[in-house]
């Protein structure tokens, strides 16, 4: 043990998204347990800040708070319309029939930003349970094979507990920390979007959502959704398996936004938000151990994003909330948070539950891509049809999905007509409508390990992948890193095929609670 | 030698938001208002670290931070200010408006403060923002001041100092970019804070941990102060005329920056 100064807790829990949410409104709303001291840590500097919005169908949300009114939460609404739509170049074709493992026919449209606000004040109000954003947590503790607590950015302070939840995402430092080193390869996506203002008389209703593909590229799917009182989100995401972007994520989203049948849709509109993030796309092939002694994994960073449903954000707060329960169980037994007793609980409770299932029935849902797009296409429906049973690929997949179709011919595309309103610089966008900052007195979280393998590297994806440009080539050919334009979406860290970025633990990002 | 300190400040909209003035009930509003995430007032965030290491420097001091504003953005607050520097809050249930009225908030701020229990006001240092990044008039400290019959008020205040002696030294703001330096015997006293000398805190989790179990008991039991501006008429709320321009421009001399930012200050 270090001289530090140290603080004891009996629950500290790493990042405050929905997995966390899930987690640590079970402990609250749960009468009779035992006073517990839960201390939970999220980097960002507000607990809206740096994450998404979301079509969810919401089963495990409703689960944990059935009396929950969508109602109070700020840009949510039930989904009143689904779209799902192949766009080419200048057309678009409505499919006549939304697969039902797709469809979010009794979901919510939402801003995460709004609803973790939302859960979060509810969790504070018990007085049980803080909530600390703005203080990032740099590593795990770890002694004689046990998670001991964790050790605060930053400071001269460490944190003990009996239990660590690690609950910090996609692309989190101490999730990574806690690989074990049997790590499986990842299929990655940089998810971008833009929160708009519609104009009055736009014509969408509220819950009005369309699905996309084919546009701006084969490979990438895009969204539209509407919430209240004429605002969209609208977005793409980009895949890791995508062989040749031509363009950034940022670039491609403007480009979708021209596309004729989602501009007539976005004329006149404004931005108000944007952001970006990695999601991790792997699902159960790719699931890390889930609990070992002293600390468990919930979320995004535990393998829940199901790519068939297009689903994530209600997986991991069920992950959360069953964790919640298995402590429940756990500190009313009076026993220890070991490796055994979670697995017996919590992980026990996740192999039960739809969220496993879906996982199985997902689990090889996009092993056509590897064979081109129709491909992928028919080898998702006949897994969802299947229930997983028939895949497009029942011979596997190599290692690291690869897409094989080409970008787009460069003439194909759209000019983009900046006007200063919707179609804005790169920069732009950071400032007005991620509102990024970089909290002083931190060094760079992201940092290039062996610079002389960067001036050999021919694609430099990094940079172009870079959702805030914060890696740009400025003179040679080595990515500078400007701390002030990262939004932490984490792209870098799976777009160097060399491994030789290392994406720490940092400060500040995107200030933007409603994208 | 021990004061009590009491610092005034609220919550503001986070200065990266946009911001946008809307017809509200009555009287002007921002849009989203109730969304927009939250900072402590950077005036009053200055008066708070100033209090906070007088506090630390004079053993058994205290400091109370008492704020206005919605009940659930001031736990919010909290979230992101609780860290900094130990406090115990005095929470207000009402509008953080940048359209209320600061004899009101001045009214209710001061009700807050008598209700303060063993706050010895003979001794008290009453801390706040020389201004305002919500209300830019600077008139509500000393509003309070006057209520609580404190004649000694000082605004624009950079740097406070005891002395030997016990008496204060107070740096004010003055033209020129200069200080005039006043002798203070000693409490009470108004001190309207400018940006004084220090960073702004480290979060330390001891602290927070114990303001955070003082501060929810504190919001439940928040009173309603419900600022209806009566009296109050707004002739227009308008935006800057400035608005964003972002050209890239390489090796541009400085003076010719300086320029265009005079220039584009100057549109309105």
């Amino acid at each position: 043990m270090s001289d530090r100064m140290t603080m004891e807790a009996d629950i500290v829990c790493v990042g405050f998204g929905p997995a966390a949410a899930g987690f640590l409104i079970t402990l609250a709303k749960t009468a009779d347990l035992p006073p517990l001291n839960v201390l939970c840590y999220e980097r960002a500097d507000g607990i809206g800040f740096g994450v998404s919005g979301v079509v969810t169908r919401a089963r495990g949300i409703r689960a944990s708070m059935p009396d929950l009114d969508f109602s109070q939460i700020p840009m949510a609404t039930p989904v009143t319309e689904e779209r799902l739509l192949y766009l080419r170049n200048k057309s678009a074709y409505e499919l006549p029939y939304i697969p039902p493992f797709l469809r979010k026919h009794d979901g919510f449209v939402m801003s995460i930003g709004q609803f973790l606000e939302y859960v979060g004040s509810q969790i504070m109000a018990t007085g049980a349970i803080q909530i600390w954003p703005g203080t990032p947590v740099e590593q795990a503790i770890i002694e004689d094979g046990a998670v001991r607590g964790v050790r605060l950015l930053g400071q001269d302070m460490d944190v003990l507990a009996r239990l660590t939840v690690v609950a910090d995402g996609a692309v989190g430092a101490i999730g990574r920390q806690l690989d074990d080193q049997r790590r499986k390869p990842h299929d990655w996506a940089v998810g971008m979007k833009m929160v708009v203002d519609l104009p009055a008389d736009n014509g969408l209703t509220p819950g009005t959502v369309l699905h996309t593909f084919g546009y701006p590229e084969n490979e990438i799917f895009g969204f539209l959704y509407v919430h209240p009182g004429n605002v969209a989100s609208v977005g793409i995401f980009v895949p890791s398996w995508m062989r040749a972007p031509e363009e950034s994520a940022y670039r491609y989203l403007q480009q979708y936004m021209m596309h004729p049948y989602i501009f007539q849709l976005l004329r006149g509109a404004r931005l108000r938000s944007w952001g970006a993030k990695s999601i991790d796309e792997s699902g159960r092939r790719a699931e890390p151990l889930l609990a070992g002694n002293g600390w468990a994994r919930i979320g995004e960073g535990s393998a829940t994003t199901n790519v068939l449903t297009g689903s994530g954000v209600d997986e991991a707060w069920t992950t959360g909330a069953q964790l919640g329960e298995a402590v429940v169980e756990l500190t009313r037994a009076g026993k220890a948070f070991t490796r055994e007793n979670l697995e017996a609980t919590y992980v026990a409770r996740r192999r039960a539950s739809w969220v496993e299932s879906e996982a199985r029935i997902a689990e090889h849902a996009r092993d056509g891509f590897h064979n081109g797009m129709l491909n992928g296409l028919i080898g998702m429906a006949l897994a969802g049809f299947t229930k997983g049973r028939v895949t497009a690929a029942p011979w596997g997949r190599p290692p690291g999905l690869r897409g094989t179709s080409r970008s787009r011919p460069a003439e194909g595309r759209p000019d983009i007509p900046y006007d200063g309103q919707l179609f804005v610089s790169h920069q732009d966008a950071l400032l007005m409508g991620g509102k990024v900052q970089a909290t002083p007195g931190f060094e760079d979280h992201v940092q290039l390990t062996d610079p002389h393998k960067c001036e050999q590297c021919a694609d430099q994806r990094c940079v172009l992948m870079c959702s805030g440009q914060a890696l740009a080539i400025l003179e040679g050919s080595v990515p500078a890193f400007d701390r002030e334009k990262c939004v932490y979406c984490g792209a870098c860290l799976w777009n160097c095929r060399e491994g030789n970025i290392s994406f720490r633990v940092g400060a500040g990002g995107l200030h933007s609670n409603e994208n | 030698m021990s004061f009590p300190i009491v610092v005034c400040g609220t919550l503001v909209p986070d200065p990266l938001q946009t911001l946008e003035p809307v017809e509200g009930q009555g009287r002007p509003a921002l849009k989203n208002e109730m969304m927009l995430p939250v900072v402590l007032d950077p005036w009053a965030g200055h008066a708070l670290y100033e209090a906070a290491r007088l506090a630390e420097q004079n053993a058994g001091s205290k400091v109370w931070l008492v704020a206005l504003g919605p009940k659930a953005k001031l736990q919010q607050l909290m979230m992101t200010v609780a860290q900094k520097s130990a406090f115990e809050l005095v929470a207000v249930d009402g509008p953080a408006s940048g359209f209320c009225d600061s004899f009101e908030t001045a009214a209710a701020l001061t009700d807050a403060i008598n209700g303060i229990a063993g706050l010895d006001k003979t001794r008290m240092l009453l801390f706040g923002g020389w201004e305002s990044a919500s209300r830019g008039s600077g008139s509500t400290l000393q509003m309070i001041g006057e209520r609580l019959g404190i004649t000694e008020q000082f605004l624009g205040v950079d740097q406070l100092t005891v002395m030997p002696d016990s008496r204060f030294e107070i740096l004010e703001r003055i033209e020129g970019g200069k200080h005039q330096v006043s002798i203070l015997d000693g409490p009470p006293a108004v001190f309207g804070w400018a940006t004084g000398y220090l960073p702004e805190p480290r979060n330390n989790p001891q602290t927070g941990m114990a303001n955070m179990r003082l501060a929810m008991p504190a919001l439940q039991k928040a009173k309603a102060a419900p600022l209806n501006g009566a009296g109050l008429c707004f002739q227009s709320v308008k935006l800057p005329k400035q608005q964003r321009e972002t050209r890239i421009v390489k090796d541009m001399p400085l003076a010719d920056i300086a320029r265009e930012i005079v220039a584009w200050i100057s549109e309105d």
